[in-house]
């Protein structure tokens, strides 16, 4: 990786374009449109030629990591390999130029990418009906809180306000249960790191709406009470809600469904192998129990009986609309191919080959790092910071994140550090079914040597990275003086 | 037999096994109650070859119907140059993560720094977040975001003429949010200052929401309305097409306080529907308060300028049920789509873009009305998307549009159609939906001869 | 610091008459780290015993402020806006508003300087 220092702005000198259009044959220009209307003076956009856009954007790529470059374990993420036939297929000619609002007889294609992902999802999970509308993860959580909240007042059952969520949980699902206009309250994990059964019944009256689970937990840990759970919850009225952030873990072998969960969102770009793109776009599917198929929210896509075509509709006894389409259909693509790779065959393969990894590395560092709860964990497991880490002393102290920072210097990415919040030096280490011996082993020889070099040279963790095309940056000063434009 | 994905040999799983203590990958679940194991067959296709991949989809992309599109209504077919696919294919930024580890993201990070100072030049408002979902979800954050402005306030104005899609969406996120919203209905295909006015004089109003250009297509004429609305301590939110800033009178401009909307006509296909881009913009004063990413600069260790995720302690990873929003993530590799074309396109290939449009759009509106089968709706500045009163029934209207291989003629509510042109639309099309309109004409015309309209 | 009355969530008030200057104790601002943003309520909000008023934002952290006292907000500390970081600089000559009290006996349950340390090193 190199260091690049431009900004577009900064290649701009006045008269330079980049575009290709064709003249106009048209009399009209938008400067008859009446004055009181227009823009003053033109926006300042760069001024740059074609192969200026090109080369400085590939400039800008040689400073970003990605799967493609390496070793990506970052915990909670699932950052598996990206397949090149799912590319290559979400622009397949014939899909690029549908208008979402095109008569469902033109559209037929679309549809049935739609129709039969969610019926395949449905068979992965164990739930009766999808809706892939929502854009990611948190927004399937947000979705799913709907339907949720929906189920209860469609009954009359207003009192239903609660909704309960472990202190080991992403920090979406409290987030998303505000933003849905639910109460959160907090239920203790066990010094073994799965939810706290004693701490969770006498929590569960008339005015718990019901419970967001991820299982394997943020720990890695199956969550082995679960039917204990399930039982507790839904004798008390409420419903389960299924974050599939770890699903991987189990898919192929655990089916939510059968778990007994009511409602449970997919994040397609981790288990479904669609790219992160950076941050997005993503897709967060949201399934459900046959009872609660009826609130899906609008446009819902369904198979007519009597024709055999799929066709669009709004969904009057829905949750309502939280899309202005029918979701991210260019991701829903990618991971119609991956399934269609895989098949029934390999599918069943991905949450023991993850968790295969998962307990590999856990069992070759935990000599040298601190682990908190040591039983099998799934498809990621999380290190409690060094057990030799020079704590206390203020020259020496060697940190999760001085860790995390050397790790890149050795050419992989970082893990998910600081989190879950039940520790102070939490790593969560999630390395994936495509990674191969090899690259698990080159980790896991990075890991020691740095727990080396954390006792022989300490300084040196504490400066870390010291080969990336920039190192440690400011945080308190931009958030102090926030520079957030050109 | 190996697949192409996983690269485990059989002496791999055992030696991996070995170091854990186990002799088999079915111990690995033994935490998992034995009856919760799925023993049976997903109803999934068997694994294809990529050859049987490309297949499939070749059958799929057969039941399309590859369609001339005249037709808006929050999606719009702009045409993406070329250099946009190549950039966005680059696999260090496809297969990256949200850039938390500044030191290796440095790409991301900095064209979402490009992106966000592109969209404020483009509202004239003072700072951007990083992207959201698509303009109907950024509608509904920008609205809950006026809530938090606004202290003590909890309903919200809504114009009428807003996108149907955008107003359903705002209507979700309130209804279990705890927002009140009052809709104004349209008074003469724009927004009513009027009615927004009385209902701002009531003192409980922290925000008002209308569209730049809105559903009818209709340049929306917002003078006094920033003066109302900041009079009643509210925020005035503008929904707006970024791509028609180029040329008409920005949110900033009208005085607004936050800007929303949908980026996709900046560069991103149509795709049938997604993946989009929302946009949030607001004023300085406002932007603790709002959610979603945001990228700002600064120094590294060695001093150099480098860019960084930053006031992130709004953030749901950090304040969890006290969050500005739930929201994690961005639409990322589309903020780079829309980068990518706003720097070929500069300010001049933007302004051309409308113009096309525009000359296309109103040429079409004159030819239409020409053949007497329409008349004016409101007859008010228009850009690129337009309805008319239409003679003929809009379902057999669009009967004969789809015949001729063309989508448009949107319903528009009572006789109106909606109609919308862009650049990517040659004379020759459009002249071809006007013979399509003559002949539906004509088709309808023999129909009542033959007393076949009866049946 | 002697002369000052602590809550349990690390604020600290000093009072003239009806008058109550609120910050945050030394502890506080040692425990959040760098604070890169003070978020204050305006002037003549009203502020209620107990309940949020603000909030105070390091680069991965957010800290509720919790009045000690109820009553009207009658100065906040401009300086703040633009240097935030003047908190953890001195946390007790940099107060953060100014309240003017409906119940100044609501000081009584707040702890003095002795008790304050004696809770910190009860949760220590």
């Amino acid at each position: 990786m190199k260091y690049y220092d431009k900004l577009i702005f900064e290649l701009s000198k006045e008269g330079r374009t980049g575009f290709s259009l064709p003249d106009t044959e048209w009399a009209d220009t938008t400067d008859r449109i009446p004055a009181g209307l227009r823009r003053e003076l033109p926006p300042d956009l760069p001024q740059v030629s074609e192969p200026d856009v090109v080369r400085h954007y590939v400039n800008l790529s040689n400073m970003n990591f990605g799967v493609d470059t390496g070793f990506y374990p970052l915990g909670s993420c699932t950052m598996k390999y990206n397949p090149k036939i799912n590319e290559e297929m979400a622009s397949y000619p014939g899909f690029g130029g549908l208008h979402p609002l095109q008569p469902d007889d033109t559209v037929q294609g679309a549809l049935s990418i739609y129709g039969e992902l969610s019926d395949w999802l449905c068979s992965l999970t164990g739930m009766a009906a999808f809706t892939l509308n929502p854009f990611a993860g948190a927004h399937g959580e947000l979705t799913g809180l709907m339907i949720m909240r929906s189920y209860h007042i469609s009954r009359g059952d207003l009192k239903r306000t609660k909704v309960i969520v472990p202190d080991s949980a992403h920090g979406t699902n409290p987030a998303s249960a505000a933003v849905c206009g639910l109460q959160v309250v907090q239920v203790k994990s066990t010094p073994d790191g799965v939810i706290d059964i004693g701490d969770l019944k006498p929590l569960l009256d008339d005015t718990v709406a019901g419970i967001m689970m991820t299982n394997p937990n943020t720990l890695g840990l199956f969550e082995t009470g679960i039917k204990e759970i399930e039982t507790s919850v839904h004798a008390a009225g409420g419903l389960l809600y299924y974050d599939g952030a770890n699903m991987n873990a189990l898919l192929g072998k655990v089916r939510p469904g059968d778990m007994g969960f009511d409602i449970m969102h997919l994040n397609l770009h981790k288990t479904f192998s669609t790219p992160h793109g950076g941050g997005g776009p993503g897709a967060g599917p949201v399934g459900v129990a046959e009872r609660l198929s009826r609130l899906l929210p609008s446009p819902v896509v369904r198979k007519s009986e009597k024709t055999g075509k799929y066709e669009t509709a709004g969904n009057p006894t829905g949750a309502g609309r939280i899309s202005g389409f029918m979701g991210n259909f260019g991701v829903l693509m990618k991971a119609c191919a991956y399934i269609l790779s895989l098949g029934n065959r390999n599918i069943r393969k991905v949450g023991p080959y993850s968790v295969l990894a998962a307990n590999y590395v856990k069992e070759s560092l935990k000599d040298l790092y601190k682990l908190p709860v040591s039983t099998l964990c799934k498809h990621e497991f999380v290190f409690d910071g060094l057990k030799e880490a020079n704590a206390g002393d203020p020259e020496r102290e060697v940190t999760t994140l001085d860790i995390a920072k050397r790790l890149l210097d050795y050419g992989f990415h970082a893990p998910t550090i600081y989190f879950p919040l039940l520790f102070h030096q939490s790593i969560m280490i999630e390395p994936t079914e495509t990674e191969s011996k090899e690259t698990l082993d080159a980790f896991v020889a990075a890991m020691r040597t740095i727990a080396e070099e954390a006792v022989s040279d300490p300084g040196l963790l504490r400066s870390a990275p010291h080969n990336t095309p920039v190192r440690r940056p400011d945080e308190t000063l931009a958030a102090t003086h926030p520079k957030l434009k050109i | 037999m190996g697949f192409a994905y996983f690269p485990h040999t059989g002496d791999d799983i055992k030696a991996m096994l070995g170091r854990i203590g186990l002799e088999s990958l079915d111990e690995l679940y033994s935490d998992v109650p034995e009856d919760l194991l799925f023993r049976g067959d997903f109803d999934i296709p068997d694994a294809m070859s990529e050859m049987e991949v490309r297949r499939h989809f070749a059958g799929l992309a057969e039941k399309n119907v590859s369609l001339s599109v005249f037709c808006g209504a929050g999606a719009y077919d702009h045409y993406s140059p070329s250099v946009i696919p190549a950039v966005i294919s680059r696999s260090e930024f496809l297969t990256s993560y949200t850039p938390y580890q500044a030191e290796v993201s440095q790409g991301t990070l900095r064209y979402i720094f490009e992106f966000q100072s592109m969209m404020t030049r483009l509202t004239g408002l003072d700072c951007s977040n990083a992207s959201m979902y698509d303009g109907p979800t950024s509608a509904a954050e920008a609205v809950m975001m006026a809530v938090n402005c606004t202290k003590k306030k909890n309903r919200v104005l809504l114009s009428g003429t807003l996108l149907p899609q955008v107003l359903e969406v705002v209507e979700t996120y309130c209804r279990f949010h705890g927002i009140c919203l009052t809709e104004i209905p349209h008074r003469d295909g724009v927004s009513d200052l009027d009615a927004i006015t009385a209902e701002l004089g009531k003192g409980d109003v922290a925000g008002v929401l209308v569209p730049g250009i809105n559903r009818f297509g209709i340049i929306e004429d917002l003078t006094g309305y920033a003066e109302a609305v900041h009079a009643a301590r509210a925020l005035l939110i503008v929904y707006s097409d970024p791509s028609s800033l180029a040329v008409i009178r920005t949110p900033g401009e009208w005085g607004a306080d936050i800007a929303c909307g949908d980026a996709q006509t900046l560069g991103i296909p149509l795709n049938f529907g997604g993946p989009y881009i929302g946009f949030l913009c607001c004023r300085q004063e406002y932007v603790r308060k709002l959610p979603g990413r945001i990228v700002g600069e600064t120094v590294d260790t060695d001093g150099r300028r480098c860019y960084v995720l930053t006031l992130q302690a709004r953030e749901q990873h950090i304040r969890r049920e006290k969050a500005t929003s739930n929201i994690c993530s961005n639409q990322s590799l589309m903020a780079l789509y829309v980068t990518v074309y706003l720097s070929l396109m500069g300010p001049e290939g933007l302004k051309k873009v409308n113009d096309l449009s525009y000359g296309g759009a109103h040429y079409l509106h004159d030819e239409l009305l020409g053949t007497g089968l329409f008349t004016e709706a409101f007859g008010k500045p228009f850009l690129k998307e337009f309805v008319l009163k239409s003679r003929l029934p809009a379902k057999q209207l669009q009967k004969s549009l789809l015949d001729a291989g063309i989508f448009g003629a949107l319903s528009c509510g009572d006789d109106l159609v909606s109609f919308c042109v862009t650049e990517n639309r040659t004379k020759e099309e459009i002249d071809r939906v006007v013979n399509a309109v003559i002949r539906c004409h004509i088709d309808r015309c023999r129909d009542i001869v033959n007393g076949n309209l009866m049946k | 610091m002697e002369g000052l009355l602590y809550s349990g969530s690390h604020e600290w008030v000093k009072t003239e008459g009806d008058m109550a200057t609120i910050g945050i104790s030394d502890f506080a601002q040692k425990s959040m780290g760098s604070i890169v943003y003070a978020d204050m309520p305006d002037v003549d909000d009203e502020v209620t015993k107990d309940e949020e008023f603000g909030a105070l934002e390091s680069v991965k952290a957010a800290s509720d402020l919790y009045s000690p006292v109820s009553g009207t907000v009658m100065e906040k500390n401009d300086a703040l806006d633009d240097e935030p970081g003047l908190l953890n600089q001195d946390p007790y000559a940099n107060w953060i508003i100014r309240v003017k009290m409906s119940d100044p006996s609501e000081t009584g349950s707040l702890m003095d300087a002795a008790a304050y340390a004696e809770y910190l090193e009860k949760q220590a």
